[in-house]
């Protein structure tokens, strides 16, 4: 199939299976996939700014799908997730002036690639470390279908560190009865900024920092945190594709036929969390940030983009 | 357990059939005649553009979600 604003030949096909199969994952873990998309697009031979700004414009409706479904499940945190996207946003423009700095000093691919090995490394040894210590806990579990009521009932290893983060009132102080926390308005800006930060500075929706943030920062419980991470990425992914579009990097027609693919991947990942407990999802996000990791050692060693 | 397993994988198979059915008549009545449109309105109104292109892919999302969700629950009843 031709797409005239790319001028790129691809089959729909592999579009809809790349789609499914992020969607399937974005549905499930609440993120966005770009670390498959990017590559997966830039496989066809389309150019990494169509690549990045694509991909963008895909991951806007395949959340639009997947929180819709997590709502209808009760794990939906409106306040939350509008609170965050502004946070989200300011960090992206942070991060994106970071790049622009780097490019000048002209070692701006070394640089991100380190950070992003570094980031992924520690993300997933902290969380195999934390939900093994969480599983091996001898209090009861939810049994059954995990939604609503009982996805607040989580567990983590790491509670009492988010407890202190919680008892430090720093004015104002927000209720956020869905999650059942109540916490600074500043801590759920710094998270947002700092997963904000990493969007820009990394690229992609950088939902594999943020929804461990909240699961660990914020307290929230792993199902509202994978549901509010989507609804956030709506917002964010939707200024992103905006600003990418007016500079002439997004071939809308492609997210569309991806998309397709997607919306069912997202519906079948997101239905998926309720046979899973909190600790076990969050062993089961481990492999993404070590498959993001490899394809940038990869891209370092042989100095090319996947 | 087997037999609700088999149900289920049934229903699924069938609904990933009506589901690519539709998506393939849509490529063919809505983004075949979409793409010249819109690539004149990418290099003309590149503004305007970047507004259509937010709301094509919502617009879509809201649908798909909608068709899926009916495919569901006709297939499977309303326990999900």
């Amino acid at each position: 199939m031709f797409f005239p604003i790319s001028g790129a030949h691809i089959s729909p096909m592999y579009l809809m299976v790349t789609g499914f199969l992020i969607g399937v994952l974005g549905g499930f873990f609440g993120v966005g996939g770009s670390f498959i998309a990017g590559p997966a697009l830039r496989a066809m031979g389309l150019d990494w700014n169509f690549a990045v700004g694509t991909d963008l414009a895909h991951i806007v409706g395949k959340s639009v799908v997947a929180a819709k479904r997590h709502r209808a499940l009760g794990n939906v945190d409106l306040r939350l997730g509008l609170i965050m996207a502004l946070g989200t946003i300011g960090g992206a423009e942070v991060g994106a002036q970071l790049i622009q700095m780097l490019k000048r000093a002209g070692n701006v691919n070394l640089v991100v690639s380190i950070v992003s090995i570094a980031v992924y490394l520690s993300i997933s040894t902290f969380m195999i470390w934390e939900s093994r210590k969480t599983l091996a806990l001898r209090k009861p579990m939810p049994r059954g279908l995990v939604k609503g009521a009982t996805a607040k009932q989580d567990q983590s290893a790491f509670m009492h560190v988010t407890r202190d983060i919680q008892r430090l009132k720093i004015w104002p102080i927000i209720k956020l009865p869905t999650s059942g926390v109540t916490i600074s308005l500043w801590i759920i800006l710094l998270v947002a900024f700092v997963g904000g930060l990493f969007s820009g500075f990394l690229g992609g929706g950088a939902g594999y920092i943020r929804m461990p943030s909240m699961v660990y920062v914020l307290g929230v419980p792993t199902h509202l945190a994978v549901g509010t991470d989507l609804f956030e990425i709506i917002i964010s992914a939707s200024y992103g594709t905006f600003t990418h579009a007016i500079k002439g990097n997004v071939d809308i027609l492609i997210a569309l036929v991806m998309h397709t693919g997607a919306a069912i991947g997202a519906q079948i990942g997101a239905i998926s969390t309720q046979y899973f407990t909190g600790p076990k999802i969050r062993l089961a996000f481990v492999p993404l940030p070590l498959i993001g990791a490899a394809i940038v050692i990869y891209t370092l060693m042989t100095g090319h983009k996947v | 357990m087997k037999k609700e397993t088999a149900k289920t994988l049934r229903a699924f198979a069938i609904e990933l059939v009506v589901y690519a059915a539709l998506v393939v008549a849509y490529f063919f009545l809505v983004l075949h005649f979409l793409g010249e449109g819109l690539h004149q309105l990418e290099v003309r109104h590149r503004y305007t553009y970047a507004g259509v292109a937010i709301l094509l892919i919502i617009g879509q999302a809201v649908v798909l979600e909608s068709v899926t969700t009916l495919l569901l629950r006709m297939l499977r009843g309303r326990s999900e």
